[in-house]
C-alpha cells in the first residue's frame, strides 16, 4: 500500500474570556447562583496570563510537554508569547472580528467598537490578507436593540448571538454561537497551516472535521460537514469535505480515512481540521474558584492537519498498524488499553519499548484535579506502563520511568477530541523529523454512552514513524 | 456476598466501566439492575 | 452523580427491598468514589438531582475491595479488571468507601 505522510500540522488558542460564562456549565450553575457570577467575572485570566500560561506554550509550540516547569504552572508562567512555532494565541477582541469574519449569515452582531477594534487588529494579523474584513464592518450593529430580539444570547458587552429561527432548538442561538466558535478557532489553524506550509491553497483535494459540534436544524440536528464550511472559509476553492463523528476519539478515524483516501489514490491532499468545544468553557469552575484558581477554561482551541502521500521526509502513518476497540472487547480501560496499544503492536512485533511518545488524552491536571477529576494522562499511561509489564516488556520496577519517558504531563484544554492525541500531532512531527524519535503512537478515546445510544465507550490508535525507517 | 444481590453498577470511564462491574456482578450471581459510566471530562 | 442516574438509583430504591440493593463503583480515585458513595448513602453533595437529601442508605461498595473480588471468577476478574487493580490506587479506594458503609 503507497505511503502516506502528515506533511504540516498546526494548532491556535483564542483567549475568549467573556465567552466563559456560556459554557454549559456556567449558564447553568451561574443562572441558578447568581452570587457566584461575581467571583466568577472577577477569577477570569487576562490575555497576557493566558499567553504566558505554559500548558498554552506547550499548545502553540514554543515548548515541547516534556519541558513543562514544576506546577503550579499558574505561578510558573513566563512571560506572554502570542505566536508559538505551531500557531499563536489569539486575544478576544481579535477572536470576536473573526467569529464575525466566518459568519455567512449575519446572526453575530458587534457594537460599532468592537467591530472597529475587531477589524484594526485583523488588518494588522499577519494573515489578514486571508480574512474577510468587510464582514466585520457590516456586523457592527445596535447591540441593545438587537440583544433585545426574541432568543438573541448577550455574549459580552459588545457582542450578540441571533438565534436563526426563534422555535427550532437546533438553531438557538448558543448552539450557533457554538458552532460559529468551532468554524473561526478551526480556520484559524488551517489558515496558519497554508501559510507555514507554502502550499497551493488548489491543491488541497478534501477536509475532514473531527470535531463535536453539532451543526444542524431540528429535521437533522448533527448534519455536520464543518469540513466543508471550514475550507471555503480558509479559501481552498477546490476542496469539498465531510465530518467524522466518534465523540473525543474522532481525530484517529479522521486520520485514518484521510490516510486511507491518499493511498488509494481517491485525493492528494486531505486536511483535518477540528475547532474549540464552546460548550466545554468553564467545565470545572466550581473547583477552580473553590481553591482560588481562575477560571482556567477560557480558551478555545483549533487544529488543522495535512495528509498527502509520501514526500520522503515528512512522518509515514503505519496504516497497517492501527488499534481499534471492538463492541465485543471489554469495556474496562485495561481492555481499551490493550486494544489501543498492545494490540497493534504486538501483532506486528514491536515493543511498547520502541516507541519513542505515546500521545493519549493529554487534558491539562491543573484543570481537573479542582474539581476531583484526577490526572487523566497520568492515569492513561501508567496503564499503558502496566500493560507493558504483564506483556513483559518492561519490569513493573520500571512502570513510573516509563511514564516519564514515552508520557507526558497534560496540557490540554478539557475540549474533547483537542485532548485526544490530536494536540500531540505537530510535536510528533518535531519529534519524528528534527529531534530522535523513531516511533510515536497516537490513542484517542471517547465516551460513546454520553449519547444514551450504547453503553460502549471507543478509541483508535495509529502509529507515526519516521520516514527513511522507524 | 454478591449471589441473589440487586446491583446498582456505577462505574467512571477513568476507572473501571459500568459494563465491566455489571460483567463482574454478573458472574459472581449477582442480578444487574441498573448500569451506567460517568465521564467528567 | 449524572442527574439520569440519581433517578435511575432512587427509582431502584423505592422497587426493590433495601436488604437486596447493593452499589458497585468504579471510580478511579479517593475524590471522585467519595461523592459517588456519598450520592447513594447520604445524598446527593452538589443537591443537583433526584437524591439531593435522599439519606438512601445504599449498602456501597468499590469493585476493586478484597471482598468483591473474592467473590468474583478470575477469568472474568482478569477479563474486565485485568491491570486497573494495579493501575488504581485500590486500597485507598477500599478505605474511602468503606468508609461510608460505616456510616450507614
Amino acid at each position: 500500500m503507497p505511503d502516506v505522510v502528515i506533511s504540516a500540522a498546526t494548532q491556535v488558542l483564542a483567549h475568549v474570556p467573556s465567552l466563559a460564562r456560556h459554557g454549559s456549565k456556567p449558564r447553568r450553575e451561574l443562572a441558578k447562583h447568581p452570587e457566584v457570577a461575581e467571583k466568577f467575572t472577577a477569577s477570569l485570566r487576562t490575555f497576557d496570563q493566558a499567553a504566558a500560561y505554559p500548558p498554552h506554550q506547550a499548545w502553540i509550540g514554543n515548548i515541547h510537554p516534556r519541558q513543562l516547569p514544576a506546577r503550579p504552572w499558574m505561578a510558573n508562567s513566563g512571560e506572554p508569547q502570542r505566536r508559538g512555532r505551531f500557531g499563536e494565541v489569539m486575544p478576544e477582541e481579535e477572536f470576536f472580528g473573526l467569529l464575525a469574519a466566518v459568519d455567512d449569515f449575519e446572526l453575530f452582531a458587534l457594537s460599532p467598537e468592537a467591530a472597529k477594534a475587531g477589524a484594526a487588529t485583523l488588518a494588522a494579523h499577519p494573515l489578514a490578507k486571508a480574512f474577510d474584513l468587510d464582514r466585520i464592518e457590516k456586523a457592527a450593529g445596535d447591540i441593545e436593540a438587537i440583544a433585545g430580539e426574541a432568543k438573541a444570547l448577550r455574549l459580552a458587552e459588545g457582542a450578540v448571538m441571533r438565534c436563526a429561527q426563534s422555535d427550532d432548538e437546533s438553531l438557538a442561538a448558543h448552539v450557533l454561537i457554538d458552532n460559529l466558535a468551532a468554524k473561526a478557532t478551526a480556520t484559524l489553524a488551517l489558515l496558519h497551516l497554508l501559510d507555514r506550509s507554502g502550499i497551493d491553497p488548489k491543491s488541497v483535494d478534501y477536509v475532514i472535521g473531527c470535531g463535536e459540534e453539532a451543526i444542524g436544524d431540528r429535521y437533522q440536528r448533527g448534519g455536520g460537514n464543518l469540513g466543508k464550511a471550514v475550507a471555503e472559509a480558509a479559501g481552498l476553492t477546490d476542496a469539498s469535505g465531510a465530518d467524522v463523528k466518534n465523540f473525543c476519539a474522532a481525530f484517529v478515524p479522521a486520520l485514518v480515512v484521510a490516510s486511507s483516501l491518499v493511498s488509494a489514490g481517491v485525493f492528494n491532499r486531505v486536511a483535518i481540521i477540528s475547532g474549540g468545544s464552546l460548550a466545554k468553557l468553564g467545565m470545572k469552575f466550581q473547583g477552580h474558584l473553590a481553591k482560588d484558581l481562575p477560571v482556567m477554561e477560557d480558551v478555545l482551541g483549533g487544529t488543522a492537519t495535512l495528509v498527502e502521500a509520501d514526500d520522503g521526509k515528512s512522518p509515514r502513518v503505519r496504516l497497517d498498524v492501527v488499534g481499534r476497540h471492538k463492541v465485543s472487547a471489554g469495556g474496562s480501560a485495561a481492555e481499551v488499553m490493550k486494544a489501543l496499544a498492545v494490540e497493534p503492536l504486538s501483532r506486528h512485533g514491536i515493543a511498547m519499548t520502541d516507541i519513542d511518545d505515546f500521545a493519549t488524552e493529554l487534558h491539562n491536571p491543573e484543570i481537573t484535579e479542582p474539581q476531583g477529576s484526577g490526572n487523566v494522562p497520568e492515569r492513561n499511561y501508567r496503564t499503558i506502563a502496566a500493560l507493558s509489564a504483564a506483556k513483559g516488556d518492561i519490569e513493573k520496577a520500571d512502570i513510573a520511568a516509563f511514564v516519564t519517558q514515552r508520557g507526558m504531563p497534560g496540557y490540554a484544554p478539557t475540549q474533547g477530541h483537542l485532548a485526544s492525541a490530536l494536540c500531540y500531532t505537530p510535536h510528533a512531527l518535531d519529534r519524528l523529523t528534527t529531534g530522535d524519535a523513531r516511533k510515536v503512537m497516537l490513542l484517542a478515546k471517547g465516551s460513546l454512552f454520553l449519547g444514551r445510544m450504547c453503553q460502549l465507550s471507543d478509541g483508535m490508535s495509529v502509529l507515526l514513524e519516521r520516514n527513511g525507517g522507524g | 456476598m454478591l449471589q441473589g444481590k440487586k446491583v446498582i453498577a456505577v462505574g467512571e470511564r477513568d476507572g473501571i466501566s459500568g459494563p465491566a462491574i455489571a460483567a463482574c456482578a454478573k458472574a459472581a450471581g449477582a442480578d444487574v439492575v441498573f448500569v451506567a459510566t460517568e465521564c467528567f471530562v | 452523580m449524572d442527574l439520569q442516574s440519581q433517578e435511575a438509583i432512587l427509582k431502584a430504591s423505592q422497587t426493590h427491598d433495601k436488604a437486596d440493593l447493593l452499589v458497585l463503583l468504579g471510580s478511579p480515585d479517593p475524590e471522585s468514589a467519595t461523592i459517588a458513595a456519598e450520592t447513594v448513602v447520604e445524598g446527593d453533595p452538589s443537591y443537583a438531582g433526584a437524591l439531593a437529601g435522599a439519606q438512601l442508605g445504599l449498602l456501597t461498595y468499590h469493585v476493586l475491595e478484597e471482598e468483591v473480588h473474592a467473590d468474583i471468577p478470575d477469568d472474568v476478574w482478569e477479563a474486565q479488571i485485568g491491570v486497573m487493580a494495579d493501575v488504581l490506587e485500590a486500597d485507598a479506594l477500599a478505605e474511602t468507601v468503606a468508609g461510608f458503609r460505616n456510616r450507614s
